[in-house]
């Protein structure tokens, strides 16, 4: 199976195969909701809560393990645990790095309690640390779809009141937003979307799925809404780029799409700062006229 | 204390938009003021001064609802205050909001009609004319595309100005806006706010540190001090007597030929305990 020009030829070749075509149905649909949460992630400057949520769904995935079950059902149980002690935490959970650092490291250590407690095989816990997108079953697509699906619709559903309350808080509160209950809902959104990404990409790149597409996409759009679609479609974009290149060459899918988010995400910082660079010297800066008041 | 002694007789007609009775905020042990008692009236422009921690911006909590008074009472439009009332606007003192924001200035203002909304939202235009014409009514048209993260002080203040604006409130709570601008911007922007809240009869409620931006467009001060607060026009609250009677302390108010006003002594004034 040598690589040709012929973009559409190649997929189909690939897509005779069960294990490829879940890949790119499930990598599709995570990235779908991956875009859209990570959005608000970035927007909440949640992303080190992100990042802690993955590991303490190692450990829930590992227990699962351990205990002869689907590791999803130990994620989504850990993941939303934490993410409900989070929202909890108030307002100012993005801030509290030490507390949340703390319960990473204490989460990741149980998780190694769990896998040495397991007399499988190791690459139990490869894939949960890495990610398994050549692995996913067709239960697994479904369950990827009805999960993704529950996220979508509640996501749809409270989209403008959680953009208020994580843009402007203040007034968003005194607008009469609930600020806990969509603080809480979004961090079970977040707990729910992980559980499903950790599938692709593994609970120790997470940040790779779930941030860097939005963190780039802001970047490029100031509208809140075009910012999900920029957003949704780089990390489309990266899964399905990762998986072809992988079909090819005998490295783990999840490190291309962690190189081609990293690699987008790059070189959208550095053209956006050149670009501001050629603007500033270009064109003498207008003053920004306020437009005198009084005087 | 009644502001309506003077000329203007239309004060006088216009409904009292908010009453406190013998107000005492405080909490669990701790009184912040108290013996409040002041009235508000339709369409009038209103300081509230005094030194940091002396309880103003615990006012404007009282009248968003978010914070309730430990004692007396506190009608806002002849009600008790609720939380999510349309009918105040509310620029709180933001921190939220810094140079990482890649937001565009109008879809800030958009969510101050639509962000209480459900669902996506698909009235698009509607609510991007609403929003440009409260950037438009703030002279901040041009910076409806602009990245929030790249304005200015005084550009920031008037674009949350418009969000407050956009959903046609009848009252205005503004925060310390004039904090982080320099003495030229704070005198714009107060006249801007005191331009708008004629135009469109909006009662206007303004947090500052400092009075002398303000001092010519003022209808009433509300000043707190030493868990006192004193209210009134201008004239009778900004004097010697009434302020050394506030912080408890010997306070001298001094003018300068241009009319600005000086507090001196107040500063030094011992916390809770003078008197």
């Amino acid at each position: 199976m040598t690589f040709s020009w012929n973009i559409i030829a190649d997929l189909r070749v690939m897509w005779q195969f069960e294990f490829m075509r879940n890949a790119f149905e499930a990598g599709t649909i995570i990235a779908i909701v991956a875009g859209i949460i990570g959005y608000f992630v970035v927007l909440r400057k949640s992303s080190f809560a992100t990042h802690a949520l993955g590991h303490v769904g190692f450990s829930g995935a590992a227990g699962a393990v351990l205990f002869g079950l689907n590791p999803v059902y130990g994620l989504l149980l850990f993941t939303t645990s934490g993410a409900s002690g989070m929202a909890l935490l108030g307002r100012k959970a993005s801030t509290r790095d030490v507390e949340i650092g703390t319960v990473l490291a204490f989460m990741l250590g149980v998780g190694l309690l769990f896998l040495s407690l397991y007399k499988g095989y190791a690459t139990e816990a490869y894939s949960i640390l890495f990610g398994e997108v050549l692995g996913i079953s067709d239960s697994g697509v479904l369950f990827t779809l009805e999960a993704s699906l529950v996220v979508l619709g509640v996501m749809a559903l409270i989209y403008r009141r959680l953009l208020f309350a994580s843009l402007d808080e203040d007034v968003a509160e005194a607008k009469g937003l609930p600020m806990l209950a969509l603080g809480l809902i979004f961090m079970i959104l977040l707990a729910v979307t992980i559980s499903i990404a950790v599938q692709v990409i593994g609970v120790l790149l997470i940040f790779a799925l779930m941030v860097t597409p939005a963190a780039t996409a802001v970047r490029l759009t100031r509208r809140p809404l075009m910012a999900v679609v920029v957003s949704v479609s780089i990390a489309i974009f990266a899964i399905w780029l990762g998986l072809f290149i992988s079909w090819y060459e005998p490295y783990p899918p999840s490190f291309f799409i962690v190189t081609i988010a990293f690699s987008l995400y790059v070189v959208v910082r550095a053209v956006v700062a050149l670009s501001a660079k050629l603007v500033r010297r270009g064109v003498p800066e207008t003053p920004s006229n306020p437009g005198h008041v009084g005087g | 204390m009644n502001a309506s002694s003077s000329p203007s007789r239309q004060l006088a007609a216009n409904a009292t938009v908010i009453r406190a009775d013998q107000l005492e905020v405080g909490y669990r042990d701790k009184v912040v003021w108290q013996h409040a008692s002041f009235e508000v009236h339709r369409g009038e422009f209103v300081a509230v001064i005094g030194p940091n921690g002396a309880g103003k911006t615990t006012l404007f909590r009282m009248l968003l609802g978010l914070q309730q008074p430990t004692l007396g009472t506190l009608s806002i439009f002849g009600a008790a205050p609720r939380r999510g009332n349309p009918r105040i606007g509310y620029v709180p003192q933001r921190h939220s909001i810094d140079n990482e924001t890649h937001i565009a200035c109008e879809s800030l203002v958009r969510l101050g009609v639509s962000g209480t909304r459900w669902g996506p939202g698909f009235s698009f235009r509607k609510e991007q004319a609403a929003a440009m014409a409260a950037l438009e009514s703030v002279q901040a048209g041009g910076l409806a595309h602009k990245s929030l993260g790249t304005l200015s002080g005084g550009e920031l203040q008037r674009v949350f100005l418009a969000e407050a604006l956009v959903g046609n409130p009848e009252m205005l709570l503004l925060d310390e806006p004039l904090s982080n601008l320099d003495l030229r911007r704070g005198r714009e922007l107060v006249t801007l706010v005191a331009e708008l809240s004629r135009s469109r009869n909006v009662t206007t409620l303004l947090v500052a540190h400092d009075i002398n931006p303000l001092i010519h467009h003022l209808d009433k001060v509300i000043y707190m001090a030493n868990g006192k607060v004193a209210t009134g026009t201008p004239e009778t609250v900004l004097t010697s007597e009434s302020l050394s009677a506030l912080y408890g302390v010997p306070v001298e108010v001094l003018r300068d030929s241009r009319n600005h006003l000086v507090i001196a002594g107040a500063e030094e004034s011992p916390g809770g305990e003078a008197g």
